[in-house]
């Protein structure tokens, strides 16, 4: 398990250098001048040439490269342009609200989808069955920014339930849990049917059957933790689709996060601010894969026997669990 | 030759044979081809000018004259739904060809060629580092936002998927005996891939392709609709809910049309696509 596990920190390595410098290399291409954003309509040619020195945008493509990676060593993703403050800061201050909107819509989406997956599988080819199935593909099929607006219509417009904007009460996020949550459980419910079903066709759970073991308890005890292993793979996918995704529900709902953050710095050509906020996104969906293919070990220790007696280096094909 | 080409031909009729008993597939089938012919002749087919305002007519609830309504320019949403097609496909189809191109030739030289499979796979460990959206966005960003830009975008961003399904299938397949039959006889690589190995690794990627372009037209939509895909007045359906967002409260209609536009394909798209994989690969009909 340590050496596998050390093997996969490894192999990230590379993986981040390269996320760092395709990240960093897109935004230096980047279109249009930052200092005339910093400016503004003050700009005058002097100013412009100030700013462009003070900020090193003049410097060649490597040296900017360094600088880029030397800040990052020691955690500085550098400097806003339009705050003027520290982009690890400006990112930690809106993390939260990403991160409790990803995992609200892991919880629901995992709550919905394994119960409607379980029992979709269960009452295969009832009504009940296709009922699910058909939501379950309209989950996949809509838009999210769309079904966030007719939540807001139907909810906030019509009802009144629930509010349709802001972050400090409880209710505020309801909608845009719900928003994302949906999309994650129609996969999850997927995932779940046919591997439940994949399951429930095998000689142990008729055997637990024929003991007289009762249905629910043959489905959570020996069905279910045998069906979890590409259910997990779809979890660790949907949280980094989430959480870059997020950006629609912070965009509909008004949600001060990464998402929204990003989008506004976007538009402002903020560019360490773009740089930082995909880079923290990149990190995080490098860190949860890594997440995700140790946490498979633990559900089905056999993955790990195909690694048993492999060296750390050398064997050139089999590198991660996903490639396998 | 002659026993091969009989060969094939019967395979492609047995997946033909089942999945035309998968109702449900063929209607939906039905329904893209009607949507790709509304996407070819929309010029024809409109009843108005797509980008043609009029202020007199402005906001009106869908009616007789115009079915779905107007929006806060005038313009007819009938027709700006319909020219909308268009744009969806082409958006859908050139993301997903393009990385289904670049994806399976990827694919191909990793799966067949030792020496070469960790270094594209970890170029595609990299491209699959940064999420799909954030990668997308990062393109755009660096390139501009327009149409031709997040096809490109999405496009790359996409390469990975295929790639991965057409390694993993040519790993499997090169171990099988017809292929060192093949090799024993004197087929030269190219050839051994192009002729025996991509064949026979058609399903998945094909089904891969159906599921791909719902992803691309949604992540389409969803670039557009944040200002960083295509750009106005391009009657394209994500910009044009994300133009309705302002009038949702009052005039629901202008946001839930293009919505529904892009459900309709997505949602035949899908069952499409799982009817494939079910007649394709019938062990897999759960």
């Amino acid at each position: 398990m340590i050496r596998y596990i050390l093997k996969r920190l490894l192999l990230m390595v590379p993986v981040l250098l390269g996320v760092i410098i395709i990240v960093f290399s897109l935004l230096y291409v980047a279109p249009g001048d930052p200092a005339l954003s910093i400016l503004g309509e003050a700009a005058t040619e002097e100013s412009i040439h100030r700013v462009h020195e003070e900020l090193g945008l003049k410097d060649p493509y490597l040296v900017r490269l360094g600088r880029y990676f030397g800040g990052l060593l020691q955690g500085d993703f550098g400097d806003s342009y339009k705050t003027k403050r520290p982009v690890v800061d400006e990112i930690l201050s809106r993390y939260p609200t990403t991160l409790i909107l990803t995992f609200g819509s892991v919880v629901f989406g995992l709550v919905v989808g394994i119960l409607f997956g379980i029992v979709s599988a269960i009452r295969q080819y009832s009504f009940l069955d296709r009922i699910l199935t058909m939501i379950s593909l309209f989950g996949v099929s809509a838009p999210s920014f769309w079904v966030a607006m007719l939540l807001v219509l139907v909810f906030s417009v019509n009802l009144g339930w629930l509010p349709a904007t802001g972050s400090d009460k409880l209710a505020c996020w309801i909608l845009p849990i719900i928003t994302m949550g949906l999309q994650v459980s129609a996969f999850i419910m997927r995932m779940t049917r046919s591997s439940m079903l994949e399951v429930i066709r095998q000689d142990y759970i008729r055997t637990a059957k024929a003991k007289g073991q009762s249905e629910i308890k043959t489905v959570l005890l020996h069905a279910l933790p045998n069906a979890l292993v590409p259910i997990v793979t779809v979890i660790g996918l949907q949280i980094c689709l989430l959480l870059a995704g997020a950006v629609l529900a912070e965009t509909v709902f008004a949600l001060p996060g990464l998402g929204k953050y990003l989008v506004d710095s976007i538009g402002y050509k903020d560019y360490p601010a773009v740089q930082g906020v995909v880079l923290w996104i990149g990190i995080n969906a490098i860190l949860i894969n890594l997440a995700v293919d140790i946490l498979y070990c633990f559900i089905d220790p056999r993955i790990l026997n195909r690694f048993k007696g492999k060296p750390l280096f050398g064997n050139r094909r089999v590198t991660k669990l996903s490639d396998v | 030759m002659m026993s091969k080409s009989r060969g094939k031909n019967s395979v492609m009729k047995d997946v033909w044979r089942r999945l035309k008993r998968n109702k449900l597939a063929m209607i939906s089938m039905i329904l893209l081809i009607f949507l790709f012919l509304i996407a070819l002749f929309a010029s024809y087919m409109i009843p108005y000018d797509y980008a043609s305002m009029n202020a007199a007519i402005r906001l009106q609830p869908p009616n007789g004259e115009h079915w779905f309504g107007t929006d806060n320019f005038g313009r007819d949403i009938f027709s700006r739904v319909l020219f909308g097609a268009r744009y969806t496909l082409i958006i859908g189809l050139g993301c997903t060809t393009s990385a289904a191109i670049g994806g399976v030739v990827l694919g191909s030289i990793a799966g067949y060629y030792e020496k070469f499979d960790n270094i594209i796979m970890r170029f595609i460990d990299i491209i699959m580092g940064i999420p799909v959206f954030m990668m997308a966005l990062s393109i755009i960003v660096a390139l501009g936002a327009n149409m031709r830009n997040m096809i490109i975008a999405l496009a790359i961003t996409n390469i990975p998927a295929f790639a991965r399904i057409t390694r993993a299938q040519v790993l499997g397949i090169r171990q099988q005996e017809y292929i060192e039959a093949a090799r024993s006889i004197g087929a030269s690589n190219f050839r051994i891939l192009t002729r025996h190995i991509l064949p026979n690794a058609f399903a998945p990627i094909l089904v891969q392709f159906t599921l791909g372009t719902v992803s691309v037209i949604l992540w389409g939509a969803s670039l557009s609709f944040i200002g960083q895909g295509v750009q106005p007045p391009t009657p394209e359906w994500g910009l044009m809910i994300s133009a309705a967002r302002s009038f949702l409260r009052e005039y629901p209609y202008m946001s839930i049309i293009p919505g529904l536009a892009i459900v309709v394909t997505t949602y035949a798209l899908n069952i499409l696509g799982d009817g494939l994989r079910d007649s394709l690969d019938p062990r897999l009909k759960q």
